[in-house]
């Protein structure tokens, strides 16, 4: 989990060594950044664009484009999160070219207040992730995922999936801390909800969770 | 504490970044309201299984196949761009 970490000097992390190897033109340290990073960048720009070949475009841009500009790079930062940011915004540049009729913004308007407020509470099976083979899983997960604002599933996705830090997500998107923590909120909330249906204890009838005989909390 | 204050505060119990004196309201909170358990749970859960699932896992034959069109490109980019600009 995130723990605090001091800001102060630190030695010169393996990773910054590999990008000041790979600015003084050694291709061999750049590789290894791709090796490392290739992964996390892929599934980022899949959950964003939800195109398989879209991202594997962005894969190869966001490497193209972090290799030219490595002079560029300021070492204030983790590498990571600079190339998370190149990916990000090549990757929304592909879902803007696709879905041009709809606005794909990171700062698109978040509703409402009561928007993210839960509509159903119903309690979860004990491990409902159980009841469904591997396949339909994914497929419940990923339509589920593909159904938020691209902006809410891109915070939920670098936090929540690849467990950058607040402060690194609002760094990699260039939005301000609160406006992650509110879309993350958000976007927690609403998967949840729109995960209930697969997940919920079956047999609860109505769906109201009111007087049933629900066991564990309270009763000893 | 209202229900939607327990909402607002959800992102940041979850991560455990608040206060002891904020964090006992929430936990006060909790232990009366089962509709906020169950969506404090529930909301752990999502993210749980999100982060478990694999899902867009990058093939080996795909992830060797972009390595190397992205060190060829950066090569060609290199020759084209003398370095020291
Ligand atoms: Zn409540």
């Amino acid at each position: 989990m995130s723990t605090i970490q001091p800001n102060i000097e630190q030695p010169v992390s393996e990773e910054m060594q590999l990008v000041r190897r790979a600015k003084r033109g050694d291709d061999h340290a750049f590789e290894e950044l791709v090796r490392r990073y290739d992964r996390n960048v892929f599934r980022i720009a899949q959950h964003i664009t939800q195109n398989r070949e879209d991202a594997e475009d962005v894969v190869q841009e966001a490497f193209l484009k972090a290799y030219s500009n490595l002079e560029k790079f300021q070492e204030q930062s983790k590498f990571y999160t600079w190339l998370v940011r190149i990916a990000v915004n090549e990757a929304l540049m592909k879902l803007r070219r696709r879905k041009p009729e709809r606005t794909v913004s990171l700062d698109e308007e978040v509703k409402t207040e009561d928007d993210s407020l839960p509509r159903e509470v119903a309690d979860w099976s004990p491990n409902p992730e159980q009841n469904y083979n591997q396949a339909e899983l994914r497929d419940i997960l990923t339509r589920t995922i593909q159904g938020l604002p691209p902006g809410f599933r891109t915070v939920f996705v670098l936090r929540d999936v690849e467990g950058l830090s607040t402060e690194e997500t609002a760094d990699a998107l260039e939005l301000s801390i609160p406006a992650v923590k509110s879309r993350l909120l958000r976007a927690r909330l609403q998967l949840r909800e729109r995960l209930n249906r697969f997940f919920q204890k079956k047999g609860n009838g109505n769906g109201n969770a009111d007087g049933d005989e629900s066991s564990g909390d309270g009763n000893q | 504490m209202k229900c939607s204050e327990f909402l607002n505060e959800l992102t940041n119990y979850l991560d455990g970044v608040l206060d002891a004196r904020t964090k006992s309201e929430l936990d006060d909170h909790l232990a009366w309201c089962h509709n906020c358990y169950v969506v404090c749970d529930t909301t752990r859960k999502t993210i749980e299984i999100y982060r478990d699932s694999e899902l867009y896992e990058l093939p080996d034959d795909l992830r060797t196949r972009l390595r190397s069109a992205i060190m060829s490109k950066c090569t060609a980019s290199k020759k084209s761009q003398p370095p020291g600009s």
